[in-house]
């Protein structure tokens, strides 16, 4: 029972430690101490690049961002569909895939559930030539590379006017170390 | 009458189609413009490749007569949903958050509760407090735990030639021009930026992601 209550004295110590590796009149919590109170309810959502925007249709922008993502693909892979077989011709033929190998069906069942996959293991891109979906890079030029998805078919040589758009960069570089984005303009 | 209705439903169509752009900015038309807007999500590993970072970026398309007057809304949570086991579900957040000029953040750790409705995790250690970087100002850098916070304007590192594409939505192009324009080239976004041990968020394997904004009720 001592030992226990040992445990426990030096369990708060280790506690109070921590809290006192930040400033005391930082402290979040405490009389004086901002205010964290309340219920903050969903407005916008975002995983990977573009999809609310490309995908789903005008009226359904708002109940999008406010599905949670377990849900998205019952709710949505139908509209998604739809959408992306009116907007690229790619998919016009039964049979159609782009180079994914995924058809119209299993690609915007993939994109339907807005999620972006990360790797904890290396190579984090949303796509280089080799790695496939495995994060979001700062310099990936996420939008060519969702245009061949949708436009370029099985082989990336369809629509070819359509499947880039032929800004391939930022408009400046981003830095080697922490926080990475450029400064502002 | 009728085919004059017909004509504006469908210029309204058009309009709609073209202010609904990008990455996510303006993305919907109950957020777009306002301060829960997010423009943008990246999550890659860092430097320190023990490290993983997390961007999320609100409030777009700040010109730079606007960026110093642009703030982070104290009545906006930003939350950062990482699931580990892979049913799309959060298993931990990272909640961002700002006060008096301070971005608060909270987590990695599990949340009260998963879905659409948060509260704040502040009666928790991990986490982190990092002064915001004001307009024209050297980016302010906190530290703790292994983690760093930053908050602030920065460029908006998103790019697109979306005035081309919308030419072609509208039906007005056939085809992007060679070279393409930037139209995001020369404007700002309010970044929140944190990197964490991955330790700290699974270790190993994948994770999936992705952030929302949360407004106070």
């Amino acid at each position: 029972m001592k030992t226990l209550k040992l445990i426990s004295i030096l369990g708060l110590a280790l506690l109070l430690t921590v809290s006192c590796s930040t400033n005391d009149d930082d402290m979040p919590t405490g009389p004086t101490g901002p205010n964290f109170l309340g219920t903050y309810v969903q407005q916008d959502q975002m995983g990977r690049p573009a999809v609310n925007t490309v995908f789903v249709s005008s009226a359904s922008k708002d109940d999008f961002n406010t599905t949670i993502p377990s849900e998205q693909n019952a709710a949505f892979q139908a509209m998604f569909e739809a959408n992306l077989t009116t907007l690229s011709p790619a998919y016009a033929n039964p049979g159609d895939m782009n180079a994914l190998g995924l058809d119209a069906a299993a690609f915007t069942g993939l994109l339907a559930t807005d999620v972006l996959n990360v790797s904890l293991d290396g190579t984090t891109t949303f796509f280089d030539g080799t790695n496939v979906l495995t994060g979001r890079a700062l310099a990936d030029d996420v939008i060519t590379v969702e245009l061949l998805l949708i436009f370029g078919g099985e082989d990336f040589t369809e629509n070819p006017g359509l499947s880039n758009d032929n800004v391939d960069a930022n408009d400046v570089a981003f830095l080697n170390s922490f926080p990475y984005l450029a400064s502002p303009w | 009458m009728k085919k004059f209705n017909s004509k504006i439903a469908i210029f309204a169509l058009l309009v709609l189609g073209a202010i609904a752009i990008a990455a996510d900015h303006i993305d919907a038309p109950a957020v777009q413009g306002g301060t829960s807007d997010i423009t943008d999500f990246y999550a890659f590993q860092a430097q320190d490749t023990n490290n993983i970072v997390f961007v999320a970026n609100v409030q777009g398309l700040l010109s730079p007569a606007n960026t110093a007057n642009a703030a982070f809304d104290e009545n906006t949570l930003v939350e950062f949903n990482i699931d580990t086991d892979g049913d799309n579900i959060e298993d931990l957040v990272i909640q961002a958050t700002p006060r008096d000029g301070k971005m608060y953040f909270f987590g990695p750790v599990a949340p009260a509760q998963t879905g659409l409705n948060s509260t704040i995790m502040a009666d928790q250690t991990v986490g982190g407090i990092v002064d915001i970087t004001a307009y024209g100002s050297n980016p302010i850098i906190s530290t703790n735990m292994g983690m760093s916070f930053f908050a602030g304007p920065r460029d908006d590192p998103f790019f697109m030639d979306f005035a081309q594409y919308s030419e072609i939505i509208a039906g007005n192009a056939t085809s992007f021009n060679m070279p393409g324009s930037d139209t995001f080239a020369g404007t700002n976004v309010l970044s929140i930026v944190v990197e964490v041990p991955k330790l700290m968020v699974g270790g190993s394997g994948t994770i999936n992601t992705w952030v929302e904004s949360k407004r106070k009720q």
